[in-house]
């Protein structure tokens, strides 16, 4: 058979010869094709990233502000926010307009302001327009014209009315921020201990009795406190009342560009600049000044300005405790899944379900979440350690959603992410440094503690790295579980016992849903938005890029030289 | 499945065909011949007609052969042939294989290893294993070589160091790594990994060392070297080694043993094996005419 095989002459087998085959065998299409799909993903995600960078960066620069005066003889004052062509259609030619942020909108009524080019007469950059943030009713932009102490006309004209501003307004926003300091801190000691002195009483009451001695000297003890707190108090409103009285001496009147005269005291004005006449340095200024009270400070106006602090600190405390959380768990079940549990069809049947939860939306998670931990676990809670506060004010401590509770929901939704990974980066643990440790004497426990798990863990952190990813930027299940358009209490702070895992917070990603959907004008909020949304970016980046540079730290030290 | 199979009896010397091998591959029964001078070797290890099967399918048939106190054993045979499982069973690695099961015994220095009461961690202890391939574990060369004892609960720093620098010396390995004692073991090179991996097993004082092929993944300079060092390990050491390498086995070994299909077919000395087998078969294998 051999020999015949060799000997026969075969019939020559007919190539197939086609532009089809051709294309298939050389396939450069297909190098076209593939590089195309990573070119356009690519493109995408650099273009969003860029995007929200420009646009978020741009928020606090302050831009020149420009006197608009209108063939109507009306004159606006603002900056341009954006450029558009109207194209041409049946009944007009192609015309051109600018977005003018036109401010004062108690006068306006109106943060923005539509102008077609065909009806500019003429466009000034007058020296003291003047850009002025408020505490309340947003942007004013006009011309300084008076000063006035104690409500007597003390400097005309722009320029000493300015220099006078210049002097008087750090004064006056430290007695500004004393007074907001004894408001916030101060009275709010005062309160929590009147509240701890009121659910001692009916703490009290509940162990022993209404009318046990206890419960009389638990009532005289609030009575005492009560007086002390009145007192204090009293001397806070005077200190307070002090303290707003000669803030309110100080005023200052502006001109708007529709000659309208404005008179608003200084301790209405955040800051105040002149675009117009600035040298770079002071653009600067202003513009670090602006980052400055965004990353540091409580928000103003509904979330539209002042700063997001509660809301990073949200954000990063709650990646945090999820990170604590899912980490140990999802490890502890991966390496059951993988090296204890012999493999059958439970075993197969759990590693599906577990696929399948991270598929499940979050939104369910955030309606688990509410249920069990709030409504459940929460509830137990507060029925077996803080009973006097739902007897006395119905007020829950840990049944209602917090902290906790949100992060131990953002807990479970990325579970299966990390089990996952970590599945995964356990069976890329080569069999042969397993049967090592055995062959050495080391138990089970002992090979995956010493042997197994620092090899894997470099992919363990990966999975960590996404769950934590996904986590920091989910609303959905928040919003049932804790998070608040606003709660400038931290859940640390220094009133004892300095961590309050139990109180609602506040979270950038929840924060751009809020101010650029639900608020009232939320026109004015839209820069804010894109910082807010290029800051989440940066700490999510941040975030992972501290969990990349760990997972490079203990990779190099197990970086594998082959011969 | 739910029956255990049990060792067919032996068929009587009339069915054998001229050729044994022939015989094995036809599922039959064959006596090993076992050389008289490994009978008068002390044993470290006693192998007592040990069998195993792989779920249906048997691996070892019936292996009775003691292996002598430090001497270097070699275990050679074709791919397929049962002498990696059975060195595996030897420290009972085979546990971990799901569906192994075995019947027989063996005996180490008397103790038995598959004995009902036996502590396989405390076994395991006593004998250490060197792999195919070089397996050093992710930390550094210093802990490679204590890993057992460090497994053992020894803390102190005196000992370990002791006992890190004798391993090591006793591998040919300390002059080159004696230096760099922190770094991680999986910067070296593979000779000198594997001269690790020996390190780490010489380190608990095992009763028997165990080489699975350890030069089969090693250059040939590696190779050389690897083999210097078992002949200096012999008389120290008591070595069972699997070897693919007929000349590796000739130039190191004291004891050759020959195994086809799971069968132990021809066991003695090495220069015995190489020169005057009892059996043609042998002859033929380990000239290469076969195999």
């Amino acid at each position: 058979m051999h020999s015949d095989f060799l000997t026969s002459t075969p019939r020559p087998r007919r190539r197939v010869r086609s532009g089809y085959t051709n294309l298939v065998s050389h396939g450069e299409p297909w190098v076209w094709l593939t590089a195309g799909s990573l070119a356009t993903a690519v493109l995408m995600i650099t273009g969003l990233l860029l995007f929200i960078t420009m646009r978020g960066l741009a928020t606090f620069w302050p831009l020149p502000l420009e006197e608009v005066r209108l063939a109507s003889d009306e004159v606006l004052l603002g900056e341009v926010a954006g450029l558009e062509t109207v194209p041409e259609s049946d009944d007009a030619p192609a015309t051109s307009r600018r977005l003018i942020r036109v401010a004062n909108y108690e006068l306006t009524g109106q943060h923005y302001a539509w102008v077609d080019d065909a009806d500019v007469v003429a466009v000034e950059f007058p020296r003291w327009a003047t850009a002025v943030e408020r505490l309340e009713g947003g942007r004013f932009h006009g011309i300084p014209l008076a000063f006035f102490v104690d409500g007597d006309l003390v400097a005309e004209g722009p320029d000493a009315t300015w220099k006078r501003f210049s002097e008087t307004h750090p004064e006056v926003r430290s007695r500004y921020a004393q007074a907001r300091s004894i408001d916030k801190h101060d009275r709010g000691r005062v309160q929590r201990d009147l509240r701890a002195a009121r659910l001692h009483v009916v703490q009290v009451e509940l162990d022993h009795g209404s009318d046990s001695s206890e419960h009389v000297a638990a009532i005289e003890a609030e009575a005492a406190i009560q007086s002390t707190a009145d007192e204090e108090v009293r001397r806070f409103d005077e200190q307070t009342a002090a303290l707003r009285d000669e803030n309110a001496r100080y005023e200052i009147a502006f001109q708007t560009a529709d000659g309208i005269e404005v008179r608003m005291p200084l301790s209405e004005i955040v800051r105040g600049w002149q675009p117009n006449s600035l040298t770079w340095a002071g653009k600067l200024s202003i513009y670090f000044a602006r980052w400055q009270e965004f990353l540091t400070d409580d928000p103003r106006e509904a979330n539209s300005a002042g700063g997001v602090f509660p809301a990073i600190w949200g954000t990063v405390a709650m990646t945090i405790i999820m990170a604590v959380f899912v980490a140990p768990f999802g490890v502890l079940a991966a390496l059951y899944l993988r090296e204890y549990a012999s493999s059958g069809p439970v075993t197969s049947a759990v590693r599906i379900a577990i696929n399948n939860l991270a598929g499940v939306p979050s939104i369910v998670y955030g309606a688990f979440g509410l249920g069990f931990f709030c409504y459940v676990l929460g509830a137990g809670i507060d029925e077996l350690f803080f009973e006097a506060s739902l007897v006395a004010d119905n007020q829950p401590v840990f049944g209602t959603g917090g902290l906790l509770w949100a992060s131990l929901t953002l807990a479970l939704l990325t579970l299966p992410v990390v089990i996952v990974a970590t599945e995964e980066a356990l069976a890329s643990v080569p069999n042969s440094m397993r049967e090592g440790s055995y062959a050495c004497g080391a138990g089970k426990w002992q090979t995956i503690r010493r042997i197994v798990l620092p090899r894997a863990l470099p992919g363990i952190m990966t999975g960590l790295i996404l769950a934590m990813a996904r986590g920091a930027g989910e609303v959905a299940p928040l919003m049932l579980v804790g998070v608040k358009k606003l709660a400038s209490d931290l859940p640390i702070d220094s009133v004892f016992p300095y961590v309050h895992p139990e109180r609602e917070f506040m979270h950038l990603a929840y924060l751009i849903y809020d101010v650029g959907f639900q608020s009232p004008n939320s026109q004015a909020a839209q820069p804010m938005v894109f910082t807010i949304t290029f800051l989440l970016v940066a700490i999510i980046a941040a975030l992972n890029l501290a969990a990349i540079w760990i997972r490079g730290r203990l990779r190099r030290r197990f970086e594998t030289q082959q011969f | 499945m739910s029956t255990r199979p049990t060792p067919q009896p032996a068929p009587s010397r009339a069915t054998f065909t001229d050729d044994r091998l022939v015989a094995v591959a036809a599922g039959m029964n064959v006596p090993s011949e076992v050389h008289p001078q490994v009978l008068g070797e002390t044993p470290v290890l006693e192998i007592d007609t040990f069998n195993l099967w792989y779920g249906q399918k048997q691996a070892l048939h019936g292996i009775t052969m003691p292996i002598p106190d430090r001497k270097v054993t070699a275990l050679v045979g074709p791919s397929g042939c049962g002498k990696s499982t059975l060195l595996r069973s030897v420290n009972r690695l085979n546990d971990l294989v799901q569906s192994v099961r075995i019947t027989g015994d063996m005996r180490l220095n008397g103790d038995s290893i598959y004995d009902r009461r036996t502590d396989v961690i405390e076994l395991r202890k006593r004998m250490g294993m060197v792999f195919q391939k070089p397996n050093p574990f992710p930390m550094s060369i210093y802990e490679n070589v204590v890993y057992a004892l460090r497994i053992d609960g020894e803390r102190n720093r005196g000992v370990l160091d002791e006992v890190c620098e004798r391993s090591l010396r006793g591998a040919a390995l300390w002059d080159e790594v004696k230096d760099r004692l922190a770094d991680s073991a999986l910067g070296l090179s593979g000779g000198q990994q594997q001269r690790l991996c020996i390190a780490r097993a010489i380190a608990a004082e095992p009763e028997v060392l165990l080489l699975d092929e350890p030069c089969s993944a090693l250059d040939p300079i590696a190779t050389g070297k690897v083999e210097d060092l078992i002949q200096e390990l012999r008389g120290t050491y008591s070595v069972l080694m699997v070897t693919h390498n007929m000349q590796q086995a000739s130039r190191t070994s004291d004891y050759t043993a020959f195994m086809y299909l799971g069968r132990l077919i021809e066991y003695g000395p090495t220069t015995e094996i190489f020169t005057k087998p009892i059996l043609r078969e042998t002859e033929a294998y380990v000239t290469g005419r076969f195999g």
